[in-house]
């Protein structure tokens, strides 16, 4: 066991640390609680993934020869947090990056990687995945998109929904049923589908918090080049389950990062606010600050095992559990430090952080949801993990 | 950075609970339970011969020589075989003399010749090296772990205001047994009247030798509590997979199958924060304080709350003498308390971590 970072790994840092210092936008900071279309935000993003992407930052996880840095497991995770360090922007082909590019590598053939990743890295072409529907969320394998084979091509109908970052999407990443005859599980196809197809719909689902990360999505008649198949036909659940592992293990690599300056930052509110000796206050800063710095620690462990062994396992829900419900019991906490002032929107003149702490506790909401709810995350472990009988 | 065990800290791990599994299965720790000590002189000097008991212990003081992760790494399996005695309440001892400068003993130690113990509490029940107010070697000390067999005791103490450890010889005072919850560990109550012994340390040097002795010891306890959650995480859900009702393995009912998975991520956890206080320690990296009340506060709460649902998912099995799983649960609560409970350990962070940050800019109120 050796936590000190390995010379290799701390030049690493030290280069990846001088670049963000040099590089990140000045007018970020500010930016990001201004009010802006979420078009002109986004077209920001895309440049500022153009600059990272010039500069080789963009998909550093990704190997050589498909446009990536090749760092080791470790690196990236360096990456992510130096990333968060510096309050850098995020990079506008989120999924791309995280999900759908390390998806196309593990089970794309040569023309397909050749395609599309290269235009995944400089966010030339944006990517959302197109999994949930209404009638199949956390039991994703009841899905009834359906799409049937014409020739060269397949007819793809049917609806999806909390697409994020759809409304910005050229492609998609689309799990589809190509044979209904045989148990849900084996009747799956991933498609990568044009968003510019004649008969794709987009819809911005406006959320609790006020804002649209999620769209739905709907396909009509939609033709997709066979061509376009990831893996193979009915094959689909195991590459879509690899698109979610990697949702799973590496995505939550900033967070802690994140989650750390937050409690900094409530702690000087906490002072601020003559409330840092009051010893209620006291312990529920000390739970959190105890929280966050475990959730550091089975990250840490648990890169070490993905180092090891190469892929994200199971014991990616186990930290999807953890940071979830830490934030929510974090914001909570901050709610009660604030008080009155807690409850304060952006625009209120008074509100502390511009009204990012009431954002905040909305948006935390949605952590035990997104990416698979903790329910799932909990049958996954007890599955998978623990070895007890499947509930469903 | 590789967060996991080297290959000779696994292969130390994998000796360690095949050993406990030969010598100290649980009906070994049922009988030595229910003796007067909890203590067996023979599983102790066949621990010594395995140098179980001097792993912190210099190799020139007859010790292995090796460092906190490998203690964690044997604590884990002791609190997985739930082995009764004076294995920590040595620890605590031994890390207070060589805190202290001292290898007075330390020999005898890693041997299994004579065991130590230490003495912090007093009737104030306060784990805070401050609250120590016992004059010199005359008075009352409390909640002392195993001092019925310990030979040699680190008893805190004032000496003309300023705190001072002294090494007390175990047959020059009287020690009464204090009935408690945890079966496999004695609590004692010792009087002191000019008990004989020998100052250790004083004022700065003494405060720095108790801090690092029972940061080793919290330290090694959480590792231990981490063994103590798997054994009974795994008790649960062998029992969720075979005990049936309505046809099915409970362990099939989400609602027993996610306080299953609750167990796990608690246990998971707890170990990442036991072995990273551990590694933080030995390494005397600037947060190690922090860590060993990080870790603390999570292993008291979680190693409770796995104890809960150890038993709850046993049903009323669970709530018999018979079943192992009250042993581990009266250990749990032991050891939550053991140097400090939750409470305790958050106002430590409060103190090293929230008051060392100041309101550095203004935030409109």
């Amino acid at each position: 066991m050796d936590l000190n970072l390995t010379p290799q790994e701390l030049a690493f840092r030290d280069e990846v640390r001088a670049w963000f210092a040099a590089n990140v936008p000045k007018d970020w900071v500010q930016r990001r609680n201004a009010e802006e279309s979420m078009q002109a935000r986004f077209e920001y993003l895309r440049a500022w993934q153009r600059k990272m992407f010039d500069a080789g930052w963009a998909g550093v996880s990704w190997p050589k020869e498909y446009g990536g840095r090749g760092a080791t497991l470790m690196e990236q995770v360096i990456f992510i947090e130096e990333m968060a360090r510096a309050e850098a922007p995020p990079m506008a082909n989120v999924l791309g990056l995280g999900l759908i590019g390390p998806t196309i590598i593990a089970f794309g053939n040569d023309a397909q990687k050749k395609r599309y990743l290269p235009k995944i890295l400089s966010a030339e072409e944006i990517w959302c995945q197109g999994f949930s529907e209404p009638n199949a969320g956390s039991d994703l394998a009841a899905l009834s998109s359906e799409a049937k084979l014409d020739g060269d091509a397949f007819i793809v109908n049917g609806q999806k929904i909390w697409n994020s970052y759809g409304w910005a999407a050229d492609w998609c990443e689309l799990v589809v049923r190509t044979d209904p005859s045989v148990e849900k599980h084996k009747g799956l196809t991933v498609l990568l589908v044009d968003m510019k197809s004649a008969g794709v719909e987009v819809r911005p689902l406006k959320q609790m918090t006020g804002e649209s990360e999620f769209c739905e999505l709907f396909f009509r008649d939609v033709r997709v080049p066979t061509a376009n198949v990831i893996g193979k036909i009915n094959d689909g659940w195991r590459v879509a389950m690899g698109t979610l592992m990697h949702e799973r293990g590496t995505f939550g690599a900033g967070l802690q990062v994140n989650y750390r300056r937050n409690f900094n930052r409530l702690v000087e509110i906490a002072h601020r606010m003559n409330r840092a000796g009051d010893p209620l206050v006291r312990q529920k800063l000390a739970q959190a600050y105890t929280e966050i710095e475990v959730m550091r620690f089975n990250q840490m462990r648990a890169f070490s095992r993905i180092n090891e062994t190469g892929v994200p396992g199971p014991e990616g829900s186990i930290q999807k559990i953890f940071w979830s419900e830490l934030n929510q019991r974090f914001q909570q906490t901050a709610q009660e430090i604030m008080g009155a002032y807690g409850q304060l929107a952006h625009g209120a003149a008074d509100a502390i952080d511009e009204g990012q702490w009431e954002y905040g506790y909305l948006r935390s909401r949605g952590n035990t949801i997104e990416a698979g709810t903790s329910e799932i995350q909990r049958n996954i472990v007890g599955h998978f993990v623990l070895g007890l009988p499947k509930s469903y | 950075m590789q967060f996991g065990l080297s290959e000779s800290q696994q292969i130390l791990k994998n000796n360690a609970r095949k050993f406990f599994a030969a010598e100290c299965p649980v009906s070994e720790v049922r009988r030595i339970m229910e003796t007067e000590s909890a203590h067996d002189e023979k599983l102790w000097g066949r621990m010594a011969e395995q140098g179980f008991l001097g792993v912190l212990i210099p190799e020139e003081a007859g010790g292995m020589g090796l460092g906190m992760v490998e203690l964690a790494a044997l604590a884990e399996e002791m609190g997985r075989a739930l082995v009764p005695g004076p294995f920590l309440a040595t620890l605590a001892g031994a890390a207070a003399i060589e805190a202290a400068g001292s290898q007075k003993h330390l020999a005898q130690i890693a041997s299994g010749e004579i065991k130590t113990t230490l003495a912090l509490l007093e009737a104030s029940a306060s784990w805070d090296p401050d609250a120590v107010a016992m004059q010199g070697l005359i008075g009352e000390k409390m909640f002392v772990p195993d001092a019925g067999v310990a030979d040699v005791i680190v008893v805190a103490a004032r000496d003309r205001g300023e705190l001072a450890l002294y090494l007390v010889y175990g047959d020059s005072l009287q020690k009464t047994a204090m009935p408690a919850i945890d079966l496999t560990r004695r609590l004692y109550k010792l009087q002191f009247d000019n008990a004989r012994g020998e100052l250790l340390a004083r004022g700065e040097t003494a405060r720095k030798a108790l801090d690092r002795a029972v940061d080793i010891a919290t330290a090694a306890l959480c590792a231990e509590m981490t063994g103590g959650m798997q054994r009974v995480m795994e008790m649960a859900v062998e029992y969720a997979k075979t005990r049936k009702q309505f046809g099915k393995p409970i362990g099939q009912y989400q609602a027993v199958q996610h306080q299953c998975a609750d167990m796990l991520v608690w246990t998971e956890s707890s170990r990442s924060a036991a072995y990273y206080a551990a590694w933080a320690l030995d390494n005397h990296a600037p947060d190690a304080r922090a860590a060993v009340s990080v870790a603390k506060v999570y292993s008291s709460d979680a190693c409770r709350e796995v104890g809960n649902r150890g038993v709850q998912v046993q049903g009323g099995m669970g709530f018999t003498w018979e079943n192992d799983v009250h042993l581990y649960y009266r250990r749990a609560k032991s050891s939550e308390i053991a140097f400090g409970d939750a409470t305790f350990h958050r106002e430590r962070i409060a103190r090293l971590v929230i008051d060392q940050m100041n309101a550095r800019t203004a935030v409109g109120v």
